[in-house]
């Protein structure tokens, strides 16, 4: 005869062994995925923040740091919403359709929603490592101002999730990839390049500025920038952390509603 | 000793589509109970309410004495489950399907790697224990699904159609494997709709058609109410007109490609064939299958 092992964990412990799988599988392929993390951010510091950021004289705008300076903090942030659009897409819809890992996982004693909140803990993990990782390369190349620069990160991060969560989300409603091009093509690219990280947000149509405001990209980089330069006031971060936490909220909630209904149903 | 399963009047819809419509099922402790029936009867969807995964429209359903409604997480640490379709974690090893499934179960490190070590061998993939599992034959990885389900020891073990695309021999080495799980107490519960296999495997079970069950009993039960001993198969020329023969036997059945007679006496049913002087292309005697009992209910074959 024999007696079952297995028991029902608290909630948090639940999720943290999911978070634990996922490190089973990055113990082994980290090397695969290291370099996507931060290639893009990279050349975009090298190529504009350098190359054509050395005919940029540091000026009011910049803070009076220069060009490259002045891009970094903001690049982080476009680091963290960029890994969060892929661990977000096809990272999702393939445990749901295609390996099924997810589908796997609840018929253990854990539960759809305890699903979820393991790999959005997980995510929150790749934008730290992947911004503080490009955050390493950022100062190898001297772009990097001094300490303050670190105080990107957590802003960064919460930025990333704000974008991640309600993907995560969308992605659990979805039967085939198709729209996750036009989430690369129509959201992510115009929100790397018009949010502010290269040029200040004042230069665009004054139409265009509102669709900027709803962005995480910019509530993040305003944050990443002023805590890196010490000139963010407080009502103000306020106002943008309480944005980026409500948008990660709202995509939490849609989350939890959608993968029990794609996992208990 | 109160049933390990039971349900009553359970129904499964999905929108307006009814995929269980109502059933009642009592499954004992150790015994292997079958769920016998063609695609679409509603078997899965029976087997994902039974295994907590998905909740039902009506009835009652309690596993383990408890209702998975309340009690799902409790239920399924206690019961191991083998989908229709693998789900392994394609990207991680052999060995690490088995670790990390385990620890889901709030399994220590090193219950977990015993466990694993001990499981592989019960699979025979001891050789593969570092190897990815995207490359392993279809075999291989249901042999891994099914060692994953015992990780937590389950009382009660699902199995959804465990041999479905199999070749002959992986599926006999994994039904000696299921044997072996009942030899040692566990309560198993598959599906399939193969009828050897329901043979093979159930000492009872229920024929499934249209989410309804049409049927309940052991095999042989089952074969001796719905059939007779033997059965006379005669095939003739294709496009020909089979010929009436219904006073040859207790029942006559015409399938598009043979006739079947039903008889306690296979032989002396084709004898009394050739004393008539018909002349069928082939003919062979055997002994009823259950895939006769579920043509006699449905009025179909099995596998189409
Ligand atoms: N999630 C679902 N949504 C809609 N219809 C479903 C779903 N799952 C199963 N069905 C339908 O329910 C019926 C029974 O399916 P299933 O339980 O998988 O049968 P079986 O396992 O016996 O082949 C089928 O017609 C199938 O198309
Ligand atoms: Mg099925």
């Amino acid at each position: 005869m024999t007696v079952p092992t297995g028991r029902v964990l608290s909630p948090l412990h639940a999720a943290w062994l999911c978070v634990e799988k996922h490190w089973a599988w990055y113990r082994r392929n980290w090397r695969a995925t290291v370099i996507s993390n931060f290639l893009q951010p990279v050349l975009f510091l090298v190529a504009i923040g350098i190359g054509f950021g050395s005919q940029v004289q540091p000026s009011e705008i910049t803070g009076g740091v220069p060009y490259v300076q002045y891009l970094a903090p903001a690049l982080v942030v476009i680091t963290a919403i960029q890994n969060a659009t892929f661990e977000s897409t096809y990272a999702i819809l393939s445990a749901f359709i295609w390996q099924k890992t997810f589908i796997g996982i609840v018929a253990t004693p854990i539960t759809p929603a305890q699903v979820l909140y393991g790999q959005l803990i997980w995510i929150v993990g790749r934008l730290l490592s992947g911004c503080a990782v490009f955050l390493v390369i950022a100062a190898l190349l001297g772009a990097v101002s001094g300490p303050g620069v670190l105080l990107a990160l957590p802003f960064a991060t919460l930025a990333g999730m704000a974008f991640s969560a309600p993907i995560v989300a969308f992605s659990a409603t979805l039967d085939k990839p198709d729209s996750f091009n036009t989430i690369f093509r129509f959201v992510l690219m115009p929100m790397t390049l018009f949010t502010g990280a290269f040029f200040p947000v004042s230069q665009l149509p004054d139409w265009l500025e509102p669709l900027v405001w709803i962005t995480p990209a910019w509530h993040g980089i305003e944050l990443a920038r002023g805590a890196t330069f010490g000139t963010l006031g407080f009502l103000p971060a306020l106002g943008h952390v309480a944005f980026l936490a409500v948008l990660t909220a709202v995509g939490i909630v849609l989350a939890r509603k959608y993968f029990h209904r794609r996992l208990a149903m | 000793m109160s049933p390990l399963v039971q349900a009553k009047a359970l129904t499964k819809h999905f929108g307006t589509f009814e995929a269980v419509r109502g059933i009642d099922v009592e499954v004992r402790r150790g015994e292997a109970f079958g769920f016998l029936g063609p695609n679409g009867a509603g078997k899965s969807s029976t087997m994902r309410m039974i295994a907590c995964v998905s909740g039902r429209t009506s009835g009652d359903l309690t596993v383990l004495g408890m209702d998975p409604d309340v009690d799902g997480p409790k239920i399924r640490a206690r019961i191991g489950v083998v989908p229709q379709l693998d789900n392994l974690d394609t990207e991680l090893t052999v060995r690490q399907n088995l670790q990390v499934y385990g620890r889901y179960f709030g399994l220590s490190r090193a219950h977990v790697r015993a466990k694993a070590a001990e499981l592989m061998e019960f699979a025979q993939l001891t050789d593969r224990a570092n190897d990815e599992v995207e490359p392993l034959s279809g075999g291989m990885k249901r042999r891994l699904t099914i060692a994953r389900s015992l990780v937590n020891d389950p009382e009660l073990l699902l199995l959804d159609e465990p041999t479905t695309g199999l070749d002959p021999q992986a599926r006999h080495l994994l039904w000696d494997r299921l044997f072996r799980l009942k030899q040692d107490g566990v309560t198993l519960i598959i599906t399939t709709h193969y009828m050897d296999e329901a043979e093979q495997l159930c000492d009872r079970l229920v024929v499934m058609d249209g989410g309804r069950i049409a049927a309940e009993g052991s095999p042989s039960e089952l074969i001796s109410r719905y059939s007779t001993r033997e059965v006379l198969e005669l095939r003739f020329q294709p496009g020909s007109e089979p010929p009436v023969l219904d006073d040859l036997a207790e029942r006559v059945e015409v399938l598009p490609d043979r006739v079947l007679l039903y008889a306690a006496d296979g032989e002396a049913a084709l004898q009394a064939v050739h004393a008539r002087g018909i002349n069928p292309v082939a003919s062979l005697v055997r002994r009823s299958s259950l895939e006769d009992v579920f043509l006699r209910l449905t009025g179909r074959t099995l596998v189409d």
